[in-house]
C-alpha cells in the first residue's frame, strides 16, 4: 500500500508558519467552539420565545411559528448557509449590503455562520420547549393561575422552571449537534476545525493524519459536553422528581 | 359570596353546565356532589375564572367574574384552591411552594411571607417538612402543604376539587380533619368530594348534580333524610352502602 | 428587489438542474435509505443481542458516527474507499472510485446509526411476551424476528423512518463539499457560470422547500393514521 505514514507531521510547521500543524488544528477548534457557542445562545433565546408561544394557543401567533419552523426545516442547512452568505447581502437595501460584503474574513463567515445556525436551532429548541411545556399535567398551570399569578408569572415561576430539567438531555444533543454542523462553515470560508484538517490534508498529504487529528478533537469535544451536562443536570435536579419519558427523534 | 346565575357552559358541542344558580353564603360550607362527568369540577373551576362559561352570570363578593374587565389575577388571589392532584410546584421545596404567591402577588416581604407560610404549615401538622421537595411527601402531606398554600394568601374562601380522590385511604383522615377544623373557624367553602361522612360532618348545604344540572340543593339534613329527586335518592343509596 | 435579476436562467437551465441534478440527489437518498435502514436494523440487532462483543462494536459503530459532523465522514469515506478497494483487490493503488459511489457508501454508513437507533427504539416497543408466544410456537430466534417483531417495528417506526429519509434528502447537498453534481452542485455550477447567485440559490432553496415540506405533510398524516390504528 502506497501511503507515507507519519504522525510526527503534527509537530512540523504549517506553512504559514505560524506554529505546527497541531496547533493550527487547536486554532480550528476554537472557531469552532465559538460560532456553536454563539449560535446556540441565538438559537436558546429564539427557540425559548417561539416555543412558549407555541403553547399560548393564539391561533395567529401558532401559524406564524409555524410558518417560521417549517421554512427553516425544509430547506437543507447547506442551502441556508448559502441564502445567508450570498444571497441576504444582495437584497439588503444598498448600504447594509455593501457593508455585509465588505466585513473582512473570519468575520464575513462568522456573521452569517452564526446567524444561519442560531436560527436553523432554533427551531430544534422551540419544538423541545413546546413539547416540555405540553408534557405538564394542566393542573400545574391551573393551580399557578389559582393562587392568583397571571399568565406571565405562571409561565416564569412554575411551568419553564420545569420545563428546563425536563427538556436539559435533548437540549444537550442539540448543542452537540450545534458543534457538528459548524463543519458547514467551511463552505463560506471559515476556517474550523473541519476546515482546516481538510486544509492539512491538502498541504502535508498526510490524509489519514489529519482527518484522525480532527475525528478525536470531535469525540473528545463531545465528551467533555456530555460530561459538563451531567454536572448540570445533578445540580439542577428537583428532589424526589423522576424526569419524563423521552421520545425517539429522526435527525441528526 | 359566591352567586352563580343561571351559569350555562359548552365545549363546542358539548353542553356541560346547564342553567345552574345556586349560592354560597359567608361561612357557610357546601358538598358538591354527583356522578362522574356530572360537570362538579367545571362547576367551581367557573367560580374562580379558571373555566370560561358562555351564558349567565357569576358573582363573587359582589364583582362578576365573567365580565371581561374584571382583574382576574387579583381576584383569584382572594380565591383558595386546592386540586385534587395536589398540583404542588415540583421545582420549589415546601417553603418556597407557599412564599410564591405571597410575595408575587400580594407584594408581601419575603420575611412576612416566611412566617406566614410558617405558621400555616404549623397548623396544617407539617412545620417539620419545611425545607423538603414535594416528590418526596407523601400524598396527604402534599394535599395538606396545597391547602396551607392557599391559606397563605389569606383568602375569603376555599374552592376544593375532589381533594381527597386521589389519595390512598388510610390518608384520607389526615386531610379531612385539617378541612373539618378549617370549616370549625368558620371558612366559606365550597367542596366537590365524594366523602358522604366528611359531608354530614361539616356542610351546611348539599348540592347534588346530574349532567351538567343542580338536581337538588338543599340542606344538609334534608339531603340525607329524604333528598326529593330519584336521581339523588340512587346515588346516595349506591355512596352510602359500602 | 428587482433591479438586475434575471430569473430566465432557471428557466433555461431547468433541464439540466433537474436530469442530473435531482437525480443524482434522488437516486442518492433512495440507495442510501435501502441500504441505511438494512445495515441500521442489524446493527439494531446488534446492539439488543446477549453477545458482548457484538454489542460493544455495533454501539461504538453508532456512537462515533453519531458523534461526527457529516462533512468529516464525507471526507473520510472519500479518502479512505479508494485505498480499502485497492487493497481489497489487492492492488498497490488506490482504486478509483467514482464520487457517487464514494458517496453511497458514506450516506449509507453514516445513516446507519441513525437508523439503527429508530429500529432499536422500534423493537424495544414490541411487548416482550411477543417473542414469547413466537418460541412458544416452535420458531427459532431468526424466525420470530424475521415474522413477528421486525414487522410490527417497521410498522411502528414508519414515520421516523421517514421523516429520517427526508432529512437525508436534505443531508445529500453536502456533496457539494467532494464538488459532487447533486440538484445543489448543479444549482451552483449553473450560478457561477451565469453569474446569477440569487436567481439559483433561492430557486434551489424553494425546490427543496416544495418537496420536503409535502414530504412532511404527507407523514404527518400518516402519522395520525398509524395512531388510531393503536
Amino acid at each position: 500500500m502506497n501511503y507515507n505514514w507519519n504522525w510526527g507531521i503534527f509537530f512540523e510547521l504549517e506553512p504559514g508558519a505560524s506554529g505546527s500543524y497541531l496547533d493550527y488544528l487547536i486554532g480550528g477548534l476554537g472557531w469552532t467552539v465559538v460560532t456553536a457557542v454563539f449560535a446556540w445562545m441565538l438559537a436558546l433565546v429564539l427557540g425559548l420565545v417561539v416555543g412558549t408561544l407555541r403553547t399560548t394557543g393564539h391561533k395567529g401567533i401558532e401559524r406564524i411559528c409555524f410558518a417560521y419552523t417549517e421554512l427553516f426545516r425544509n430547506i437543507p442547512l447547506l442551502v441556508q448557509m448559502f441564502l445567508w452568505y450570498f444571497v441576504l447581502p444582495e437584497l439588503l437595501p444598498q448600504q447594509l449590503g455593501d457593508a455585509m460584503k465588505a466585513m473582512t474574513p473570519p468575520w464575513g463567515s462568522l456573521v452569517p455562520a452564526v446567524l444561519c445556525l442560531g436560527l436553523f436551532m432554533s427551531v430544534r429548541v422551540a419544538e423541545q420547549v413546546r413539547s416540555g411545556i405540553q408534557s405538564l399535567p394542566r393542573g400545574q398551570q391551573l393551580a399557578g393561575l389559582a393562587v392568583g399569578l397571571t399568565r406571565t408569572q405562571t409561565y416564569r415561576y412554575v411551568l419553564l422552571p420545569m420545563v428546563f430539567r425536563i427538556i436539559l438531555p435533548p437540549l444537550t444533543s442539540e448543542f452537540l449537534n450545534t458543534i457538528k454542523n459548524t463543519s458547514l462553515a467551511l463552505t463560506i470560508g471559515l476556517m474550523e476545525l473541519t476546515a482546516r484538517a481538510r486544509a492539512m490534508q491538502e498541504f502535508s498529504f498526510q490524509v489519514f493524519e489529519a482527518f484522525a487529528a480532527a475525528t478525536v478533537i470531535y469525540l473528545l469535544l463531545n465528551l467533555l459536553v456530555v460530561l459538563a451536562m451531567r454536572k448540570l443536570e445533578q445540580r439542577i435536579r428537583v428532589p424526589g422528581f423522576i424526569g419524563s419519558q423521552q421520545q425517539t427523534v429522526a435527525g441528526h | 359570596m359566591i352567586e352563580f346565575k343561571n351559569v350555562s357552559k359548552w365545549y363546542g358541542a358539548f353542553q356541560v353546565l346547564d342553567d345552574c344558580s345556586t349560592r354560597v353564603s359567608k361561612g357557610e360550607v357546601v358538598v358538591v356532589c354527583g356522578p362522574s362527568g356530572s360537570g362538579k369540577s367545571t362547576l367551581i373551576k367557573c367560580a374562580n375564572g379558571l373555566e370560561p362559561f358562555q351564558k349567565g352570570e357569576l358573582f363573587f363578593n359582589g364583582i362578576s367574574v365573567g365580565d371581561s374587565k374584571t382583574n382576574l389575577p387579583k381576584l383569584r388571589a382572594q380565591i383558595g384552591m386546592v386540586f385534587q392532584h395536589f398540583e404542588l410546584f415540583p421545582h420549589l421545596s415546601v417553603i418556597e411552594n407557599l412564599t410564591l404567591g405571597q410575595m408575587k402577588v400580594l407584594g408581601r416581604s419575603p420575611d412576612e411571607a416566611e412566617k406566614k407560610a410558617l405558621q400555616l404549615l404549623d397548623r396544617v401538622g407539617l412545620s417539620v417538612q419545611a425545607k423538603k421537595f414535594p416528590g418526596q411527601l407523601s400524598g396527604g402531606q402534599q394535599q395538606r402543604v396545597a391547602i396551607a398554600r392557599a391559606l397563605c394568601m389569606d383568602p375569603m374562601a376555599m374552592l376544593f376539587d375532589e381533594p381527597t380522590s386521589a389519595l390512598d385511604p388510610e390518608m384520607v383522615n389526615e386531610v379531612l380533619d385539617v378541612m373539618v377544623a378549617l370549616a370549625g373557624d368558620g371558612m366559606t367553602m365550597m367542596v366537590v368530594t365524594h366523602e358522604m361522612g366528611f359531608a354530614r360532618k361539616v356542610s351546611d348545604r348539599v348540592i347534588f348534580m346530574d349532567s351538567g344540572k343542580i338536581v337538588e340543593d338543599c340542606n344538609t339534613d334534608e339531603f340525607f333524610g329524604a333528598p326529593r329527586s330519584p336521581r339523588a335518592q340512587e346515588f346516595l343509596s349506591k355512596i352510602l352502602s359500602h | 428587489m428587482g433591479g438586475g435579476f434575471d430569473f430566465d436562467v432557471i428557466e433555461r437551465s431547468w433541464v439540466y438542474l433537474f436530469r442530473e441534478g435531482m437525480s443524482f440527489t434522488v437516486t442518492l437518498t433512495l440507495l442510501a435509505t435501502m441500504g441505511g435502514i438494512v445495515l441500521g436494523t442489524l446493527l439494531a440487532l446488534m446492539r439488543l443481542s446477549s453477545y458482548r462483543t457484538l454489542n460493544l462494536i455495533a454501539g461504538t459503530y453508532v456512537n462515533t458516527m453519531r458523534s461526527l459532523p457529516l462533512v468529516l465522514v464525507i471526507f473520510w469515506f472519500f479518502f479512505l474507499v479508494p485505498y480499502i478497494g485497492g487493497w481489497l483487490v489487492g492492488s498497490n493503488q488506490p482504486m478509483k472510485v467514482g464520487a457517487f459511489a464514494s458517496a453511497l457508501i458514506t450516506f449509507t454508513m453514516f445513516e446507519a446509526a441513525f437508523f439503527c437507533e429508530i429500529m432499536r427504539a422500534g423493537i424495544q416497543s414490541i411487548p416482550k411476551d411477543q417473542m414469547a408466544a413466537g418460541y412458544a410456537l416452535g420458531l427459532n430466534y431468526r424466525q420470530t424476528m424475521a415474522t413477528i417483531i421486525l414487522p410490527q417495528a417497521f410498522r411502528n417506526m414508519l414515520p421516523v423512518l421517514l421523516t429520517q429519509t427526508i432529512i437525508l434528502f436534505q443531508d445529500t447537498s453536502l456533496v457539494y463539499v467532494i464538488s459532487s453534481t447533486d440538484f445543489l452542485g448543479a444549482a451552483v455550477k449553473v450560478a457561477n457560470r451565469d453569474h446569477r447567485l440569487v436567481e439559483m440559490y433561492t430557486f434551489a432553496a424553494l425546490i427543496y422547500f416544495i418537496i420536503c415540506f409535502t414530504a412532511s405533510l404527507y407523514v404527518r398524516r400518516l402519522q395520525a393514521r398509524i395512531s388510531i390504528i393503536r
